[in-house]
C-alpha cells in the first residue's frame, strides 16, 4: 500500500509543486494521474521514487517512511517498482535483450534466469523479433513496449506510467493501454500519470485530477473531467 | 555471486568500449599523448643524469711535480690523497709515461717532435690526476694541496703547478649548473605530468558526461552503485592499457630515429639502446600510470552522476 501524508514539495524558488497532498492506494489498484502539463502529476512520482525529497509530510510504502531508507534500501525498493517515460529512458548502447537483461542483473537474478525471462517478457510486449536491435533502430511504439518490457521482468509491485504515450500516435497509444490493463489485471498496481482523455475514459479505472500542486478530485468511477 | 557481478562488469565494460568507438578512439589518443609525455620525461631524466654523469667525470684536478721530485715522495702525497672522504680516484703518471703521451698526441708534428730530441733530457715532470666524487668538493682538494701537508721533507715543494687555479672559474660554473638543471629538471617533470594527467582526466570526464543520462536511468531501475560505476572503471583501465600499449610500441620507431641524434648530441647517449636495456620498467611505468589515471578518473568523474 502507498500513503502519501501532507506531502508538500516547495521548490528553492519559492514555488511549490505539491501542495498538502493526501492520498493513499490500495495494492492492485489502477490509478490515472490527471491535470495540466504543471500541475504537480510527474513530482508526485519523482517523491515516490526518491528522486526527490519532499520539503513537508511523508511517504510510506508498506508502511516504511521511504525517504529513510538507506542508499542500499533505495535500491532494493526502486528494484520492486517498474518505470515507465514518454521519453523511453532506454539504454542507447546495449541491444533490447542486453537493456532488459541489465535491469535483472542489477537485482542480482541468475544468468539462466535472464537467459529465461527476456524472450519470455518480449513475447508478452510482442517484439520477439527485434531482440537483437538496438533502440535506434525500433518505431517509437515498439521503445515504450521495450520500457515496458524492462518494467515487468523483475515482476515489481507497483508499475509507474508517466505520460507513456505521450509521443506515440493513437493506435500505439491504445496497444499501451491495453498492455497496461492486462499487468493490472495479472496482479501489479498500476500508477498512470496523463493528460490524455481519450486513455481515461477507455480505462474506466480510479482517476485522481491534480491542479496547481493539490489533488483537486478522486473519483472511483473513472470519468475525465477538465 | 561476487564472481557472476564481476564478470558482469567487466563484460559490459568491454561491450561499452568496442561500441563507443569515436569516444574510445580519442580518449585513446589523448591518453596516448599523456603517457608519451610520461615516457619522454623519463627519457629526460635519464639524458640528463647521463650528460651531468659524464661532464662532472671530465672534471678532474692535475698536480704536476717538478722534474726533480723524488717518485716516493709523489707517492705518499698520493697516498694521503687517497685517504681523503672527497676524492674517489688518484692517477699516478710518471714522467715517462707523460712523455710518452706527450709524443703520441704530437706524433703528426714533426717539429715538437725534434724540438722534444734536442732537449734530450725529459722535460715533463709526474702527474697526478685527482677526481673528486661531487664537483663542488675541487676547492678543499686544493686547498688541501696549497697546504703543508704537500711539502717534500726539505720544506721546500715539490708541486710545480696545480691546474684548478687556472680552472677554478669553469670548474664553479659547472658545478652550479649542474646542481641547478637537476632542480629545474624536477620542477619541470612534475608540471608537464601534472598538466598531461588534467587534460586525460578531463577527456573522461567528458565520456562520462555523455552518459549522464543513462546512469540516472540505471539508477532508476535500482542498479547499486558499484553495478553503475564498475564498467566505467573497466573502460578507464581499457583506456590506460591501450594507450599504455600504443605508446610503447610508437616508442620504438620514435627512439629508434632519434637514437643516432641522441648519440651525438649528448655525449654517447642513445636513446634508442636506453629504451631497449629498460624495457620492462619503462614498460611498468607507462601501463601502470595509463591504468592508474583511466581508473581514478573515471571513479572521480562518475561520482557527481551518481546522486540519483
Amino acid at each position: 500500500m502507498i500513503v502519501f501524508d501532507r506531502v508538500s514539495k516547495v521548490y528553492p524558488d519559492n514555488s511549490r509543486a505539491i501542495d498538502e497532498v493526501t492520498v493513499s492506494i490500495e495494492p492492485n489498484e489502477f490509478v490515472s494521474l490527471v491535470g495540466p502539463s504543471g500541475a504537480g502529476k510527474t513530482t508526485l512520482l519523482k517523491l515516490f521514487l526518491a528522486e526527490e525529497t519532499p520539503t513537508e509530510g511523508a511517504i510510506y510504502y508498506d508502511s516504511n517512511n521511504i525517504h529513510d531508507l538507506s542508499r542500499r534500501e533505495i535500491d532494493a525498493f526502486r528494484r520492486k517498482i517498474g518505470m515507465i517515460f514518454q521519453d523511453f529512458r532506454l539504454l542507447p548502447n546495449k541491444t533490447v535483450y542486453e537493456n532488459i537483461a541489465f535491469t535483472m542483473e542489477a537485482a542480482g537474478r541468475t544468468d539462466e534466469e535472464i537467459e529465461t525471462d527476456v524472450p519470455h517478457v518480449l513475447e508478452l510486449v510482442d517484439l520477439s523479433h527485434k531482440i537483437w536491435n538496438f533502440p535506434r533502430e525500433l518505431s517509437g511504439g515498439e521503445k515504450q513496449r521495450v520500457a515496458i518490457a524492462r518494467a515487468l521482468v523483475n515482476e515489481p509491485d507497483v508499475l509507474i506510467a508517466d505520460e507513456p504515450t505521450g509521443n506515440l500516435d493513437p493506435a500505439n497509444t491504445y496497444d499501451i493501454v491495453q498492455i497496461l490493463k492486462r499487468i493490472n489485471d495479472l496482479g501489479t498496481t498500476v500508477i498512470l500519470a496523463t493528460h490524455n482523455k481519450g486513455i481515461i475514459d477507455l480505462l474506466e479505472k480510479r482517476v485522481i485530477a491534480m491542479e496547481g500542486g493539490k489533488i483537486v478530485r478522486d473519483d472511483k468511477s473513472g470519468k475525465y473531467f477538465s | 555471486m561476487f564472481a557472476t557481478k564481476l564478470k558482469r562488469i567487466i563484460r559490459t565494460g568491454f561491450f561499452n568500449f568496442w561500441r563507443d568507438g569515436t569516444v574510445s578512439f580519442a580518449s585513446v589518443l589523448v591518453m596516448l599523448v599523456t603517457l608519451l609525455t610520461i615516457a619522454f620525461i623519463s627519457f629526460g631524466g635519464a639524458i640528463l643524469d647521463t650528460v651531468l654523469g659524464e661532464l662532472s667525470s671530465k672534471i678532474d684536478i692535475n698536480v704536476t711535480f717538478v722534474t726533480a721530485a723524488k717518485e716516493e715522495d709523489i707517492l705518499s702525497i698520493k697516498h694521503t690523497l687517497e685517504s681523503l672522504s672527497e676524492v674517489s680516484l688518484v692517477t699516478y703518471i710518471s714522467r715517462d709515461e707523460a712523455l710518452q703521451a706527450f709524443k703520441e698526441r704530437h706524433a703528426n708534428d714533426p717539429s715538437i717532435i725534434s724540438a722534444l730530441e734536442e732537449l734530450g733530457d725529459n722535460p715533463l715532470g709526474a702527474v697526478l690526476n685527482i677526481k673528486a666524487r661531487d664537483p663542488s668538493q675541487y676547492a678543499s682538494v686544493a686547498q688541501f694541496l696549497q697546504s703543508d701537508n704537500a711539502l717534500s721533507s726539505g720544506g721546500v715543494t715539490i708541486i710545480d703547478r696545480v691546474n684548478y687555479f687556472q680552472n677554478k672559474a669553469a670548474i664553479d660554473k659547472l658545478a652550479h649548473i649542474i646542481s641547478s638543471a637537476d632542480k629545474l629538471g624536477f620542477a619541470l617533470t612534475l608540471f608537464m605530468v601534472i598538466i598531461s594527467m588534467l587534460i586525460a582526466f578531463n577527456t573522461i570526464r567528458l565520456t562520462i558526461y555523455i552518459a549522464r543520462d543513462e546512469i540516472s536511468v540505471m539508477r532508476l531501475v535500482g542498479a547499486s552503485t558499484n553495478y553503475i560505476q564498475g564498467p566505467f572503471v573497466i573502460v578507464g583501465i581499457i583506456y590506460g592499457l591501450v594507450a599504455g600499449l600504443l605508446t610503447l610500441l610508437l616508442l620504438l620507431p620514435i627512439t629508434y630515429w632519434l637514437g643516432n641524434t641522441t648519440r651525438s648530441f649528448f655525449i654517447g647517449f642513445n636513446i634508442y639502446s636506453y629504451y631497449l636495456h629498460n624495457i620492462l620498467e619503462i614498460s611498468l611505468i607507462v601501463l601502470i600510470s595509463g591504468i592508474l589515471i583511466g581508473s581514478i578518473s573515471s571513479i572521480l568523474a562518475i561520482r557527481k552522476y551518481l546522486k540519483v
